[in-house]
């Protein structure tokens, strides 16, 4: 199988945040690690990579500095990458942002393209859906399970509340992956030298814009949000914390 | 033709899924401010009865798009039938509830609409004439205000819970029949039976104290802390996802969209940020305790009393002090 696998470079999780001047978005200056459900994507794809051959290989769009998630994917086994590579990626929509990506993908001619269910930051849960709108090809959601089928894909698929589904689905798709599909791998030494010399292609901003039109939704603000609920904080050394917050417990809210 | 909001409700298996009167409150709010009418459409096949429950809402026309493809889900014929039924009525606005169901099928529907969605809003603002759908960001840490570009049908989905299905207001509607328009090739996904993987031993929705546990309690071993703690309150211990994912705790024992939706008197979360996907399933809880390190965290948002601080001091000492105060 020749398997695409979109990943994305997030803020880290307890990367303390900014505002930027305009109050429209983050201000750069933080740690960004890979969105977790996309970590969970490229395992599955090396994972079926290593059953049933084939290649896997990792796609990003965004700043210089998203090159750090596709080199780790190329230490953990990914064969190539491709590096969509322009501030602007980052102010793209959902839509605009897939159809970058499958303009850059389109020829490949992949079998399956792997991405995690959503994001940490937008948490729009868009992007593979739209991918396979725009390469006019079947998907499935939330994903946490593959097994591959003389047809095509036997799935998994998660629903709410403990319930699961099978689903069978011809190739080529896409799938967005659920965190918890399998064990994470840790890159190898041998790994992370041998990533420095797999091929790393850049897709320029020029190259896909034809592809774009307007973003048809737009942040106007960003702000900490309104607290719903006055929260009591309680604050000193761990006996008398323990001391008022039992007091609570037992006076106010009458649980002990 | 006058602009028109359109609640597209869920069912699965013939049963209504309840969320959808959440999204027919959203709309009706939405409503008394811009003076759109509210209609609602059932999608599948065979579910006239449903439709008589959403038709005793204040709403304007209930339509039940029907057909033998719609029977048992499947994005594609989903798609093709909404893609049709939203073209010819062209409402301003169309709301979902924010389901598995509606996250597989809403962004396809949109682009073929050639129009945008809004996914998971918490809610909404009408200011100065112009729509606003606000949603968390950066798991929460942040909210956006977000517009759309453009003309309608704007699509938007809102998050389990953002509003309350008991407070839709009661009417009485006209039901209107359709038959969905169905595309000539099969669905290219074949669904199969919706299961459970086993029967749940532990029924978290019927424990008066839950102790979860997050990220923050960092190895394994360190369960013992929050179990200590639990069994001085008398509680169950519970995790969030990751927890469970690492596979320290089972499934079952996991609060959140994915896991159990729980609200007992007491809820303690232990090194827990509070992501949008654990606090669906726990905000309805009576009173939220909240230990963390960073004092940003999302869960001090919603929790009664909060913590900074090390969990690895605090909770042995609290689980101390409670067996003190029983004991007392």
């Amino acid at each position: 199988m020749k398997i695409l696998v979109c990943i994305k470079q997030v803020p880290q999780k307890d990367a303390p945040l900014k505002l930027n001047e305009s109050g429209t978005w983050i201000r750069e200056d933080v740690s960004y690690e890979v969105n977790e459900p996309d970590a969970y994507a490229l395992e599955e794809a090396l994972r079926q990579k290593e059953k049933h051959g084939g290649e896997v290989v990792v796609i990003t769009a965004g700043p210089v500095r998203a090159q750090q998630v596709l080199r780790e994917a190329l230490a953990k086994g990914a064969d190539r990458a491709i590096h969509l590579e322009d501030d602007k990626f980052v102010q793209l929509d959902s839509t605009n942002t897939a159809r970058a990506i499958a303009a850059a993908a389109a020829e490949e001619n992949f079998d399956l393209i792997v991405t995690g269910l959503q994001s940490d930051d937008f948490g729009a849960a868009q992007t593979g859906v739209l991918l396979a709108e725009i390469l006019g090809l079947p998907h499935a959601t939330i994903i946490i399970g593959i097994e591959k089928t003389d047809s095509g894909l036997r799935l998994k698929r998660e629903l709410e509340a403990g319930h699961y589904q099978f689903i069978d689905l011809p190739t080529p798709a896409v799938l967005t992956i659920q965190s918890g599909i399998n064990k994470l791998r840790y890159a190898s030494l041998i790994g992370i030298k041998q990533a420095k010399n797999k091929p790393l292609r850049k897709v320029a901003w020029a190259e896909v814009e034809p592809k774009l039109s307007k973003n048809l939704q737009q942040i106007e603000r960003l702000y900490v949000p309104v607290k719903q609920k006055k929260t009591e904080m309680i604050e000193g050394p761990a006996a008398e914390v323990a001391r008022k917050v039992t007091e609570y417990l037992k006076n106010t809210a009458r649980v002990i | 033709m006058a602009d028109t909001i359109l609640v597209v409700a869920e069912q699965r298996e013939g049963k209504l899924n309840r969320v959808s009167l959440e999204t027919i409150a959203g709309a009706q709010a939405i409503s008394k401010e811009t003076g759109w009418p509210v209609e609602v459409v059932l999608a599948g096949s065979d579910i006239g009865s449903l439709a008589q429950e959403l038709a005793a809402k204040a709403v304007a026309r209930v339509s039940v798009l029907e057909a033998p493809a719609l029977t048992t889900y499947t994005s594609d014929a989903y798609v093709f039938a909404l893609k049709q039924f939203i073209q010819e009525k062209q409402p301003k606005l169309v709301l979902f509830p924010h389901t598995y169901q509606v996250r597989d099928f809403a962004p396809r529907l949109a682009l073929a609409l050639d129009r945008s969605l809004i996914s998971d809003a918490v809610g909404y603002k009408y200011e100065n004439g112009r729509l606003l759908f606000t949603r968390q960001m950066f798991q929460g840490k942040f909210a956006a205000d977000v517009s759309f570009a453009g003309d309608g049908p704007w699509l938007a989905t809102f998050q389990i819970g953002a509003f309350r299905g008991d407070q839709a207001e009661a009417g009485s509607a006209p039901v209107e029949n359709v038959t969905a328009a169905v595309s000539e090739g099969s669905p290219r996904v074949t669904p199969h039976e919706v299961f459970q993987e086993a029967k749940q031993a532990v029924d978290l929705s019927q424990s008066e104290v839950i102790v979860a546990v997050g990220r923050g309690i960092k190895e394994q071993k360190n369960l013992a802390l929050a179990e200590e703690l639990a069994k001085a309150l008398g509680g169950e211990v519970a995790a969030s996802r990751p927890i469970c994912d690492n596979g320290w705790l089972p499934l079952e024992r996991q609060i959140g969209s994915s896991g159990q939706t729980v609200a007992p008197k007491l809820y303690v979360a232990l090194g827990i940020s509070g992501a949008i996907q654990h606090l669906v399933g726990m905000k309805g809880s009576r009173t939220i305790v909240a230990i963390n390190k960073d004092p940003e965290a999302p869960i001090f948002e919603i929790a009664d009393v909060g913590v900074v601080g090390n969990l690895f001091d605090v909770v042995p000492a609290l689980t101390e002090e409670i067996k003190k105060a029983k004991s007392a």
